[in-house]
């Protein structure tokens, strides 16, 4: 499968030296590394959800309970979970690292994917919430962690786009 | 039928020690009129994130009893929250339903309970261990008790009237109850 294994690793190096505890994920092909990973470490909490939204509230949870969390989701996902970001995550200051993968940008072969990568960065835009692509495996870890930090002290819901030129190897 | 209050007034002293989450409106109100405590959290907007933010709890602080007061029409727009709970069947977590049969906090328009769909038969079929329906005070505390003893995931649908209070707002401001909320978890490890 063209889905980087490297590319994971380093980003999920990074979930774990940023003190990352709890995994929340519904699968889509290019996060099957990342989830792999998250089912393969002893140490990680991974939740496997049925629809995204769940996510917003189990990393809640995870914060009230003091245990730092990533959400890992494709952009469809994202769109399934405005609602609880919103109402939740937004209104009741609420720290979310998502890792959004960006499917339907350029590159993208499935037509089916095509819509929602035209509307995930505006709407990241229309709802305030800061972000930031992931394109080089070299600056994945300073972007983690960057990501993380002002998650943290901002209290607020911030995203990272695993872009196509990280996550898939053409063949 | 029995009240929603009459319920959460039989076992108040209980939830002295226990993480507690509900959802908003009616469920919110009443049990601040019964006393406010910092290790209560009322999630005011976000429909059917009690339970999974139940969930999270359960699963980072195993060792402390999490109960979620949640309502038929909440837990309805998160059945997958619901197979997501039941996967994980944390054993802390006990998942109470008051299923008034309708949308009270907005007008009380009937749901799905109110034509026949059955929660803990739902709660049945998705894998929680422990469910049962209540139609007494009694039998909820009774229910509540033996699913604290059990110490399985046990998920509590307690039949109870359509009615509530005139307001749902209340002095404790959102943001204050989430800090204090999650400021007492801290210091409780
Ligand atoms: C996504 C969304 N849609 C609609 C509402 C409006 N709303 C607020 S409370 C509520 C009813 C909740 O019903 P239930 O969980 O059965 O609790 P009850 O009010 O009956 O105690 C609704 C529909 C909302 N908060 N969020």
């Amino acid at each position: 499968m063209p889905v980087s294994q490297t590319n994971s690793k380093i980003i999920y190096e990074a979930l774990k030296k940023n003190g990352i505890g709890l995994v929340s994920a519904l699968p889509e092909t290019w996060l099957v590394h990342l989830i792999r990973m998250a089912e393969d470490d002893p140490e990680m909490i991974l939740v496997r959800l049925a629809k995204e939204e769940e996510a917003v509230g189990i990393s809640a949870g995870a914060h009230f309970a003091g245990v730092k969390s990533a959400m890992l989701m494709q952009n469809h996902g994202f769109l399934a979970s405005i609602n609880g970001i919103v109402s939740f995550a937004q209104l009741y200051r609420i720290p979310l690292l998502m890792l959004i993968s960006h499917r339907g940008h350029f590159g993208e072969r499935d037509p089916w994917q095509t819509q929602g990568g035209g509307v995930t960065e505006p709407l990241l835009h229309a709802l305030g919430i800061r972000y930031d692509c992931l394109t080089d495996p070299k600056t994945v870890d300073r972007k983690i962690a960057d990501a993380q930090t002002l998650a943290q002290s901002s209290l607020y819901p911030v995203a990272l786009l695993l872009t196509r030129e990280l996550m898939w190897e053409e063949q | 039928m029995m009240q929603r209050l009459e319920c959460m007034r039989a076992i108040y002293d209980r939830l002295e020690s226990c993480i507690v989450v509900t959802i908003m409106g009616a469920v919110s109100v009443e049990l601040q009129s019964l006393g406010h405590r910092p290790n209560f959290f009322y999630l005011l907007h976000a429909m059917g994130l009690a339970s999974s933010t139940g969930l999270g709890l359960a699963l980072c602080r195993p060792k402390q009893r999490v109960v979620v007061f949640d309502g038929d029409g909440s837990i309805l727009m998160n059945l997958g929250g619901f197979t997501t709970l039941a996967r994980y069947r944390p054993k802390n977590l006990v998942h109470v339903i008051f299923d008034n049969e309708s949308l009270l906090s907005v007008g009380g328009f009937p749901t799905a309970t109110a034509t026949g769909s059955d929660l803990a038969r739902i709660a049945t079929a998705a894998g929680v261990p422990r469910s049962t329906t209540v139609q007494t005070v009694e039998e909820f505390t009774a229910a509540f008790d033996e699913a604290v003893k059990s110490n399985e995931l046990s998920c509590i649908v307690a039949k109870v009237e359509a009615t509530g209070p005139k307001g749902y707002v209340t002095d404790l401001s959102m943001l204050e109850n989430r800090f204090e909320f999650a400021g007492w978890i801290k210091k409780s490890i």
